[in-house]
């Protein structure tokens, strides 16, 4: 299959549309605002619809009616609007309507910079919304990847019923690169598949099967019975849906995790580390939740310390924490503000720590 | 024996919370005879807010929604683009549709969203317990106005028909009350009217039905309707305010 080059935006919007997404709602805010556009020119193509709501909230709430009827929906934004979303996204998780939505993180608290950040971790991870909820999670550390997880993506979120998040940063969404795109599917509403969905019904039919999309439980028993049940499928998805990547673990000293895209510059220390003689190697968790924290501690237990390197102040730190054995030295490096560690700062921090194992 | 009149079969059996004397149940059975009277089969969504009528879902014997407070247009908006050929319909409040979903009623009739809006406006935060809405009238006590609302602090009533009839895409917004018997009759024409334009592929269209809520305006439900018509009606004429379709 050719290669094309494509802007990261603009190839994750293709992929969407390529996965059967035809509804989109979302609103302009940098660095995400060419996924609208391209959208804008793209679903009316395919006899989707796409639609710049008058806000982040208007965007998410547009969302649960698409995909409430069973449709392929999809929203993106960047971490101050994605706060905004948090209510719908609340509402959708309760609800149990899946979509699927994409998070250019960009520097914050408030509004932040405009530049690439991870500091949404703690958001979407640990859950932006109201209630004891999740959503399948994956930061992509290249546009193919992107990609390629987009593909799959729709399948995980009505499988499981749950809304997916790409925790994407500004540079997925602004570099180019040459990508291999899959081929369109032709995707079409099934009832039989989704009975919960707002199908078509009328008096007469199966009062069971009438639809009633609702996050409210007001009789507490029915609700922690729903609670239950949403628990019961998130451990459905802690024992399925885990993926990481890892670079020269194996006999590796220094493990170095990292997500997104600044584990690209971590993969190049490494190589520069062991050129050195330092034995480094990378975890990689590809879903942030659920966390390979598993994965994590067994190769953990093979190394001597742990280097987290993250666009924050250490949000995935906590996580990496928890995972590793408190045997181990687990120690952080990052940068809030938009500022990418650079490979230079990464390699000075493994011959800091090194001087202490 | 042959039956001279049976419950409509959009609604469902199930036992309405609602207050004695609340207007809810008439609304709801208003809107269903129309929808059982158009014969829309399984093409109907109905969206039901968060206040009082939240349970709406369980009412209305179609597929429902139950939104976000404030956000049900912006949800009807998602169902209507992906079900053009559906009647969706939204049922809200004045604390969901006048106070925290202004931008989403207004950018529904902006956008000229081919849906058609039930707005139910009783002057009070029901569900809660009576604390001041948009709609409260000047100097009406509530649990958050103790000495009646007053202007200076919280500004004069929203008229919301008035508002949504200047938006320009705006199809059909007409004000109607329940304190009478040809009242309601009225009522249920405008909320025809609504779902015919829409299945016509009108514009946005919103009936307003000023409701009685006893409880909270602590009235018995003959009082209620008196001051409905005494207090209400004469700060929010009933009629038309805007009708593209008649203006043709």
């Amino acid at each position: 299959m050719a290669l094309t080059l494509m802007k990261g935006s603009e190839a994750i919007a293709e992929a969407a549309v390529r996965a059967g997404a035809r509804y989109f709602f979302g609103y302009p805010i940098t660095p995400q605002t060419e996924i609208p556009e391209y959208m804008a020119a793209r679903l009316p193509e395919v006899g989707g619809c796409f639609l710049q709501s008058e806000s982040e909230l208007a965007a998410i709430n547009m969302v649960y009616g698409a995909a409430g009827v069973g449709e392929r929906a999809i929203t993106s934004s960047s971490s101050p609007g994605i706060s905004l979303k948090q209510e719908g996204i609340s509402m959708c998780a309760g609800a149990r309507v899946p979509f699927v939505m994409l998070n250019v993180m960009r520097g914050g608290p408030g509004l932040g910079s405009i530049q690439a950040s991870q500091g949404d971790y703690n958001q979407g991870v640990k859950g932006g919304g109201n209630g004891d909820y999740h959503l399948i999670t994956y930061a992509p550390t290249s546009i193919q990847e992107a990609v390629d997880i987009m593909f799959f993506a729709y399948d995980k979120a009505e499988r499981y019923r749950v809304p997916v998040l790409f925790l994407a940063d500004g540079i997925i969404a602004q570099m180019m690169e040459p990508i291999e795109m899959p081929e369109m599917i032709d995707y079409k509403v099934d009832p039989e598949k989704k009975p919960w969905a707002a199908t078509g019904w009328e008096p007469g039919d199966d009062p069971e099967k009438r639809a009633q999309i609702t996050s409210l439980f007001i009789n507490t028993e029915e609700l922690s019975a729903h609670t239950d049940e949403l628990q019961a499928t998130y451990s459905e998805i802690k024992k399925n849906e885990v993926m990481y990547d890892t670079y020269q673990i194996d006999d590796a000293d220094i493990i170095i995790t990292a997500f997104g895209t600044v584990a690209r510059v971590a993969k190049s220390a490494i190589d520069e580390l062991r050129a050195e003689g330092i034995k480094a190697g990378l975890f990689r968790p590809i879903t942030v939740w659920p966390f390979p924290d598993e994965a994590l501690a067994a190769a953990a237990r093979k190394a001597k310390a742990v280097l987290d390197i993250e666009v924050n102040e250490g949000q995935m730190l906590e996580d990496v924490k928890l995972a590793v054995d408190d045997k181990r030295m687990v120690d952080f490096f990052g940068h809030c503000g938009s500022l990418m560690p650079s490979l230079e700062e990464i390699k000075a921090k493994v011959y800091q720590m090194k001087e202490k194992m | 024996m042959a039956a001279v009149f049976e419950k409509t079969n959009l609604l469902t059996d199930k036992q309405f919370h609602y207050c004695p004397g609340c207007n809810h149940g008439i609304i709801h059975r208003l809107i269903a005879e129309v929808i059982e009277e158009m014969r829309m089969g399984k093409k109907v969504i109905g969206v039901a807010p968060v206040g009082c009528s939240a349970f709406a879902y369980e009412y209305f014997n179609c597929d429902m929604f139950l939104a976000a407070h404030g956000r049900a247009p912006a949800t009807a908006t998602g169902i209507k683009r992906a079900r053009p050929d559906s009647l969706v319909f939204t049922y809200q409040g004045d604390g969901d549709l006048a106070s925290i979903g202004t931008a989403e009623i207004v950018h529904a009739a902006h956008r000229g969203e081919k849906i058609s809006t039930i707005f139910v406006n009783n002057a009070v935060y029901g569900m809660t317990g009576g604390q001041m809405a948009p709609t409260t009238l000047l100097g009406q006590i509530t649990t958050t106005s103790p000495k009646g609302r007053d202007a200076s602090v919280s500004g004069t009533p929203l008229k919301v028909c008035e508002l949504l009839a200047a938006v320009p895409d705006t199809y059909y917004v007409e004000r109607c009350a329940l304190n009478t018997n040809a009242n309601i009759l009225k009522a249920k024409k405008a909320i025809r009217k609504a779902f015919e334009y829409q299945m016509e592929g009108k514009g946005f269209c919103m009936v307003e039905i000023l409701s009685a809520c006893p409880t909270n305006w602590g009235m018995s439900p003959v009082e209620s309707m008196k001051w409905i018509e005494e207090k209400m009606i004469p700060y929010y004429p009933l009629g038309v305010y805007k009708d593209k379709g008649a203006e043709q």
